[in-house]
């Protein structure tokens, strides 16, 4: 975790259904905010790395990888990399539960 | 210790020089390898550069080798520098910007440009070659605000691109110096048939046209020609030939010619410094495609490791048209001369040409039309100048049926270095290799491990011919292939185990059936939801986080993130009171587009996510289902409601069935066509359903498409009454949701159960049938609109469409 990083309270706990994503805006940036069955969350920016973008809230959940709404590219949703025969890399971003908040940093991971 | 590796630099980072390297890394691993190429890219596919401006892939498509490949290569690679010369007394390599890089070997690999023609307006703004990304761009860019475009030049290039042009909406004209269209590849014949295609997809030619002038004030405005007539074009592309680049060579005093002379090792003049590719003449040839170069690459490749080689020996080449919808091909020698022996089969209905040309009984060249099926062993007899025989002629002619055995023969006596792959550049070799030692069973494990496939897929047969050759009679129980990568069950076993041993939930059918991914993937996980589902339609609780975005969210994703509304409009009829409130919601909602639909309805193009549930309750209709796999559209005509021939009434019709069917989950989409009359004006012969109503009741077709893959629809029965109509319909429908695989449309179903099979189990076999529409009816009773559904369930609708913004920030 990062430590001295600014955390951000992004919504409530009940607000991230596991395995759908939820976009966030915050100070000018678009999150998507995934909950895995594992009960673990990741953020990342909603930008799909394809050279023609959208975006990637609404992707299929798998373990902690997605498969991309529009391309079906599956991502790493820890490192935020593509994964093969496709390239590329989507940033990603901490994001934490404490209590009922969820929080995330900006500075990223 | 000291380095004993060897400097190898390769001027030129395209498709030639990269190849060689490529191939001399297969080999050995002395040479420290430095790369200088002049474009600001990394080596990519200029073959594809077709494809980027048809629009069919980008440019991240068609890079070849990426950034980290060159880093794990250990290849230190510097772009965007332009090299000078070099020297080859001591052995330095200079660039424009003063770089100096010290050589044991070099390898020119320049490649050629555009030939421009040398006429008055050549250099005004909008005039342009076509052979790099920045030309690719400059059309790309020009189409968005020019609307003539002229190309010169009627040979593969100029057609490619004139294709490109008017894909991205442009006015084109194709102008010509000669009689015919690709007068180098192909004979009189095939030429008028491709004029005659490309016109039909939208291409003008201007014929025996020679361009003397291009004019304009600040940018060019036209075309002149020497007959003194005009052609207006705001961009004007000169794809009449290639130049091969010299300039570096000749610097250096290095023998040239039209290109640089080089031996049957590939050697130049100077010592130590090779060329491969388009900037070499060989025996007096210079080549401008990718298989030679490939060829040239592997003698260096072989020579530079120390390995045997017999030199390069010049290469047979053939050509294809990379135009969709428009196949051509042709090898060796192509115009009749009085000492040929000619083969030749033209049909003018299904628009196909077949020539094959042989001197002395030895095949030396072809030339196909339409059917390019045999390209591949056409080029090699070709190639190997083969003797024609019985076996031949009736593979390639098409008579007895020897086709199938010719074919594996083919994979089994082509040659180890034979390039199958020509846009990747891999050979049978490598493929075999590949299969053997890592233990492939299939074209995309084979894909991913050699690149074989991966661009324009015309090699995909012969490599699954190669496939099959290897792997002998394992081929078949070794290609058995699960529904994705997470098994290896088939969907017959996975319904059956779901059925016998009573699973409920995707998360147990993975579980008790062994995936090796825990939670499956993007192809497993929609389709055991719908396997699911089918089978236990009352019971099964549907999870929207197994399927596809559109699925969802009820709305159709576009690739701007924002989402598609279609409103149902039973039978394609609607209401002046529907018609105003979808006015008013689209205004309301800032709608990008209204578009009528294919299936005669409104697409409300551009909702934003959060809009959508607000979007539905103030249209207050029921879901169109324009996402889903599921019934879509019943498309209907007029009928004898109004129409003067109208036998039935095809709107009542097509609205009875849509209202009945509705909502139900499908294997893939599902389409319905009611005509009141033969005249067929709904189109019903390509629909899952057609309908057509004759004097005495109507006639039920299947298995129809209009899309991908085109089919006609096959005549499943004739009914008397509607009762039977609609009994008969859904029994069809159930009898695909429970045989059909997931994704597949009623097209493939019907081939692969067979009509026979169908019409027994749902016309002939009355009790059957019967159950098959009580099943149906069972499930219909379980659906509700998901529309009304997420309008009346606040957390749904929060957890899935809102976006949070906190507001403490
Ligand atoms: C649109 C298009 C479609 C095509 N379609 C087909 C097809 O369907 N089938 C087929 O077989 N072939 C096709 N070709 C031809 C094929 O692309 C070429 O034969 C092949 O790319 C040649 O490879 P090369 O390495 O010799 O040259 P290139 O790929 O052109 O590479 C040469 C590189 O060297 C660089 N360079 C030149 N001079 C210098 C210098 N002094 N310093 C540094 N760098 C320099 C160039 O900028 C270039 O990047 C097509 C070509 C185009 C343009
Ligand atoms: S199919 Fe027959 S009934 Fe229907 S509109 Fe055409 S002509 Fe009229
Ligand atoms: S030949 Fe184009 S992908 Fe293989």
């Amino acid at each position: 975790m990062i430590k001295n990083a600014e955390w951000l309270v992004v919504g409530h706990s009940k607000d991230f259904p596991i395995r759908i994503g939820r976009t966030i805006h915050i100070k000018g940036a678009e999150i998507a905010v995934f909950r895995t069955s594992e009960n673990e969350l990741y953020a990342v920016e909603n930008i799909n790395p394809h050279p023609k973008r959208g975006p990637l809230t609404e992707a299929i959940v798998s373990g902690h990888y997605i498969y991309d709404p529009l391309y079906d590219w599956k991502i790493d949703l820890k490192t935020g990399i593509v994964q093969e025969p496709d390239h590329g890399q989507v940033k990603t971003f901490a994001v934490c539960e404490e209590g009922e908040e969820v929080k995330v940093s900006l500075e990223t991971v | 210790m000291i380095n004993s590796k060897q400097k190898l630099v390769v001027i030129g980072n395209g498709m030639a020089g990269i190849n060689t390297v490529e191939q001399i890394l297969k080999l050995t691993d002395k040479y420290e390898i430095t790369v200088l190429g002049n474009e600001p890219h990394p080596n990519y596919n200029r073959i594809m550069l077709s494809y980027v401006l048809e629009g069919s892939k980008t440019i991240d498509d068609i890079i070849l080798n990426d950034l980290q490949w060159y880093a794990d290569q250990g290849i230190t690679l510097y772009t965007g520098k332009m090299v000078k010369s070099i020297d080859g007394e001591n052995k330095k390599i200079h660039t424009e910007d003063g770089l100096e890089i010290d050589y044991d070997v070099a390898l020119v690999a320049t490649g050629s440009q555009s030939f421009i023609l040398p006429i008055p307006g050549k250099e005004l703004p909008g005039v342009i070659g076509f052979r790099d990304i920045a030309d690719c761009s400059a059309m790309l860019e020009a189409a968005k605000t020019f609307k003539k475009a002229a190309v010169i030049g009627g040979g593969l290039l100029g057609l490619e691109a004139a294709k490109g042009l008017v894909n991205l909406g442009m006015d084109v004209t194709v102008v010509h110096l000669m009689e015919d269209l690709m007068e180098r590849q192909l004979d009189r014949e095939a030429s008028a048939m491709l004029k005659a295609e490309l016109e039909r997809q939208g291409i003008k030619f201007a014929m025996q046209m020679q361009t003397s002038e291009v004019y304009g004030q600040d940018r060019v405005q036209g075309l002149r020609f020497s007959d003194g007539s005009e052609l207006e074009a705001d961009l004007v592309v000169m794809a009449v030939g290639i130049k091969p680049n010299i300039q570096v060579a000749v610097q250096c005093g290095m023998e040239t010619n039209r290109g640089i002379v080089v031996d049957d090792l590939m050697r130049t003049s100077v010592p130590d410094v090779y060329a491969v590719g388009e900037c070499v003449e060989h025996r007096g040839i210079c080549y401008g495609l990718v298989a030679p170069l490939f060829e040239q690459g592997s003698v260096i490749a072989k020579h530079l490791a120390g390995a045997e080689t017999e030199g390069y020996m010049g290469s047979v080449v053939s050509t294809k048209l990379k135009i969709s919808g428009v196949d051509v091909f042709s090898a060796g020698e192509f115009i009749t001369q009085p000492e040929h022996t000619v083969i030749v089969a033209k049909d003018e209905w299904k628009r196909t040409y077949k020539k094959v040309l042989l001197r002395e009984n030895k095949i030396v060249g072809t030339v196909l039309f339409g059917d390019v099926s045999e390209s591949a062993s056409l080029q090699k007899y070709v190639r190997q100048q083969t003797q024609m025989t019985d076996e031949i002629y009736g593979q390639i002619m098409g008579t007895g049926c020897s086709n199938h055995g010719a074919k594996t023969l083919s994979a089994e006596t082509m040659a180890d270095d034979e390039i199958v792959c020509g846009c990747n550049g891999v050979t049978k070799k490598a493929i075999v290799d590949a299969i053997n030692d890592n233990g492939l069973t299939t074209v995309d494990e084979i894909k991913a491990c050699t690149g074989a496939t991966r661009s324009c897929g015309g090699c995909k047969p012969v490599v699954e011919q190669i496939l099959q050759y290897v792997l002998g009679d394992s081929f078949k129980t070794s290609a058995k292939q699960g529904i994705c990568g997470c098994t290896s069950l088939s969907r017959d076993e996975i319904v059956e185990a779901i059925k016998t041993k009573g699973l409920t939930t995707t998360r147990e059918v993975m579980n008790v059936l062994g995936w090796h991914n825990d939670e499956g993937c993007s192809k497993c996980r929609p389709a055991l939801n719908y396997y699911l589902g089918m089978i236990n339609p009352d019971t099964y609780e549907n999870e929207g986080d197994s399927r596809f975005v559109n699925e969802r969210l009820h709305a159709n994703i576009q690739k701007d993130g924002t989402f598609t509304v279609v409103p149902r409009m039973y039978g394609g009829v609607t209401t002046p009171e529907d018609l105003k409130k979808i006015a008013d919601v689209s205004l309301k909602y800032n709608v990008k587009v209204v578009k009528v639909t294919g299936g005669q309805r409104l697409d409300l193009i551009g909702v934003r996510k959060e809009d959508l549930p607000k979007v539905w309750e103030e249209l207050d209709m029921p879901s169109g289902y324009a996402y889903a796999k599921s019934l879509r559209t019943v498309k209907t005509c007029v009928g004898s409601q109004f129409c003067r021939f109208g036998t039935q009434d095809s709107m009542g019709m097509g609205e009875v069935l849509e209202r009945k069917f509705e909502r139900l989950d499908f294997p893939a989409k599902f389409k319905l066509a009611v005509n009141g009359c033969p005249r067929n004006c709904a189109e019903s012969c390509t629909k899952d359903i057609g309908i057509v109503g004759n004097d005495g009741g109507w006639e039920i077709f299947i298995g129809g498409n209009g899309g991908i893959k085109a089919r006609l629809a096959d005549s499943l029965c004739k009914v008397k009454t509607d009762a039977e109509l609609i009994d008969i319909v859904g029994a069809v429908m159930q009898f695909y949701r429970e045989t059909g695989q997931y994704l597949e449309r009623t097209s493939e179903w019907v081939e692969r159960i067979g009509l026979e099979e169908i019409q027994k189990a749902v016309v002939q076999d009355t009790d059957h049938r019967q159950a098959l529409v009580e099943r149906i009816e069972f499930a219909l009773q379980q659906v509700e609109d998901p529309w009304k559904k997420i309008i009346n369930d606040e957390d749904t609708r929060k957890n899935l469409f809102e976006v949070v913004t906190p507001s403490i920030v």
